[in-house]
């Protein structure tokens, strides 16, 4: 993992002080709420629905043993001893005080985290493929480029006030679990024909009110060149983009507007001014990030691995188990976990203190002291021994967090929904309750298979509900919730945006037009397909039909 | 029942707690004791304490709702509001389970 050098270290802690400050004057009324708002925004900090919310970056969802334990201690000593991981791999506190968070922040900074960049029209943490540095079928690990790209964004003077927030992802393999298409700049390492590794670069995604898929404007961007043409794509954007429109100011509208072709050639203008200036990075450079990734010191451990298999054949519950939560490593012998946090009925993304704390004892004790944070709201132990999987999978049980549910229905994405959020214009946790409540059967979601359900309380999308093959969007119809769904999103390397199957349900109806939908689902697959695989074969209609039958 | 009740609400400085305005301009925590305005007459008079404690560094960004009164009870009308003055629904309302097809 990254480590903080001195200067990190003095950089943090100065900005702690100069918060604690500036919350100083605010509580004595020196500074008015419209002088101090930017400056909490900065870091960090919103005012929601019923308290302050913290919002605590995790960078390409990386955390140390000691990273997760503290934010287990912050949930349990400042807020209600929760807290939410969201589907930009940061962590939001709920339930803040305002005097209690600069001794937050100087916690955070202990263990070299902080909240900077988590709000605003800057560029925001960066997002990653959760598996990186450790999958098997990964081109090169992302980690390494996302801490480049991290470095040089954070507080980079020129990008402090861009036409609006700025979201960059990055994937490692060809499978991308980054969803890099819906990111105003997505990179997906690719290899030349040389063999060379480099970055084929898409602009324009997002999702919110416009969702777009973004487009590649550069197959093959050599490594050395990342941070010179980034700051070229943020300088055209800068320049051009819309500041006079909230809703018009994201790159994918100014992509949209000048066309791919356009915005590529303008990128490319500005970046030979550019492209040899000191921006570009050398071998050097680059060698002393990676360092700070060196793979830990594996064990030489034979396949098949007896134990793993045994325990496997004699005890079902863990075959499944297996079956859903593990990834291929790319070391022999040990495997990448994701830990569900949806337990049937429970609140997607949401890990207690003691979960927490649970999970760092287990990431020590199991996966040599690192986590990571999945954009699809769980958590992952990337280096765990196959022999020590069964004994891991049991102490999971115990903290509740042993569901064998990755990848299928009650694996649901949720955004806090309007029980927390000032935007929100309808409940999105409760849906997704009652949803995995009802399909909480586990031979019921084997035979449902791999599928996404993604629900959004409003139309910005945190939930990203619009590439769920099944998405439900809530909306406000004269002061009722309602939630619209759709199908055929898809979030990966084949991007596609959902498309609204008809008029939008009450809540009390969304559980029954779900179970519709599976229902006609399960009734016309053919042998072998997933839900996605029977959507694109059939197209919308007999789900729209069969749902919309008795209105 | 009366149409057009508005309550003003906030948040609290310190720690954003959702607050009404009561009498003797306390900012209460329970829509129980908060001050209903009847009139537009009155909902101005609200605007201006809030406005006022606002400057105080009291309370941030106060605003007025409606709300329903019937009898002794005072209910918000909107999701948001009803979601504001009782909490998050997280896990509290759960219907029975849709038989599964």
């Amino acid at each position: 993992m990254y480590q903080y050098n001195e200067f990190d270290h003095a950089f943090l802690k100065d900005r702690t002080a100069e918060f604690r400050d500036q919350v100083a004057r605010r509580l004595a009324g020196e500074l008015t709420e419209d002088e101090f708002k930017p400056l909490r925004l900065m870091n960090g900090l919103y005012l929601q629905l019923h308290a302050y919310m913290l919002r605590v970056a995790i960078p390409y969802g990386t955390l140390s043993a000691k990273q997760m334990r503290q934010l287990g201690m912050i949930a349990k000593r400042w807020d209600r001893d929760w807290g939410h991981f969201t589907t930009r791999q940061n962590i939001q506190y709920n339930w803040i005080k305002l005097d209690d968070v600069p001794d937050i922040l100087d916690a955070l900074a202990e263990v070299e985290m902080h909240a900077i960049q988590t709000s605003g029209n800057c560029i925001r943490n960066v997002t990653a493929d959760q598996f990186a540095g450790v999958a098997a079928d990964e081109i090169e690990d992302s980690r390494v480029w996302a801490e480049i790209i991290r470095q040089w964004s954070t507080l980079h003077p020129e990008f402090t006030f861009l036409p609006r927030k700025f979201k960059i992802a990055i994937t490692g393999s060809e499978h991308d679990r980054a969803a890099v298409k819906l990111h105003d700049i997505g990179l997906r390492m690719r290899r030349n024909e040389a063999g060379e590794t480099g970055f084929e670069v898409i602009v324009g995604g997002g999702q919110g009110r416009t969702p777009i898929v973004g487009e590649t404007i550069r197959d093959f961007l050599p490594k050395q060149h990342l941070l010179s043409y980034l700051e070229a794509i943020l300088r055209t954007y800068n320049l051009l983009g819309r500041r006079d429109n909230l809703y018009k100011a994201r790159i994918k509208i100014l992509v949209a507007a000048v066309g791919i072709e356009k915005f590529a050639e303008m990128v490319e203008e500005e970046w030979l001014e550019i492209k040899d200036s000191a921006l570009a990075l050398e071998p050097e450079q680059i060698r002393a990030i990676e360092e700070h990734f060196a793979p830990p010191q594996y064990e030489t451990i034979a396949e098949p691995v007896a134990g793993f298999d045994a325990a496997r054949f004699t005890d079902p519950a863990f075959a499944a188990w297996t079956r859903t939560n593990l990834f291929p490593h790319k070391q022999p012998g040990y495997a990448v976990v994701t830990v569900s946090l949806k337990p049937a009925g429970g609140v997607p993304g949401d890990a207690t203190s003691a979960q927490m704390e649970a999970l760092a004892d287990l990431a020590e004790k199991y996966s040599l002291g690192e986590l990571r944070i999945a954009h699809e709201q769980n958590v992952v132990l990337p280096d765990v021994r196959k022999q020590d999987l069964h004994r891991l999978w049991q102490e999971l049980g115990e903290q509740g967090l042993a569901d064998a549910n990755i990848g299928l229905i009650t694996d649901i994405i949720s955004c806090p929904g309007l029980d927390y959020c000032n935007l929100a214009n309808a409940r999105a946790i409760p849906i997704a309750q009652r949803i995995s409540r009802h399909f909480a059967d586990p031979a019921l979601q084997s035979e449902i298979g791999p599928i996404t359900l993604n629900i959004s309380g409003c139309i910005n999308a945190c939930g990203h509900h619009h590439v769920g093959n099944i998405g439900i969007l809530g909306v406000d119809k004269k002061g009722v919730e309602h939630y619209q769904i759709t199908i055929g999103g898809i979030a990966d390397e084949n991007a596609a945006v959902g498309r609204i199957l008809g008029p939008s349900f009450p809540a009390e109806e969304v559980v029954d037009a779900i179970d519709t939908l599976i229902a006609t689902f399960r009734k016309i697959r053919e042998e072998g397909e997933t839900f996605i695989d029977t959507v694109q074969r059939v197209g919308i209609q007999p789900f729209k039909e069969t749902l919309y039958a008795n209105h | 029942m009366k149409e057009k009740n508005q309550v003003m609400t906030a948040n609290r400085l310190g720690d954003g707690a959702v607050v009404y305005l009561a009498e003797d301009d306390d900012w209460v925590l329970s829509l129980d004791a908060a001050e209903i305005a009847e009139s537009e007459e009155e909902a101005i008079r609200l605007e201006e304490r809030a406005g006022l404690a606002m400057k105080q560094q009291k309370v941030v960004g106060p605003y007025l709702f409606a709300v329903s009164v019937t009898g002794e009870y005072v209910a918000p009308i909107s999701q948001r509001e009803i979601i504001r003055a009782a909490g998050p629904t997280v896990g509290t309302d759960l219907p029975e389970t849709t038989p599964l097809r």
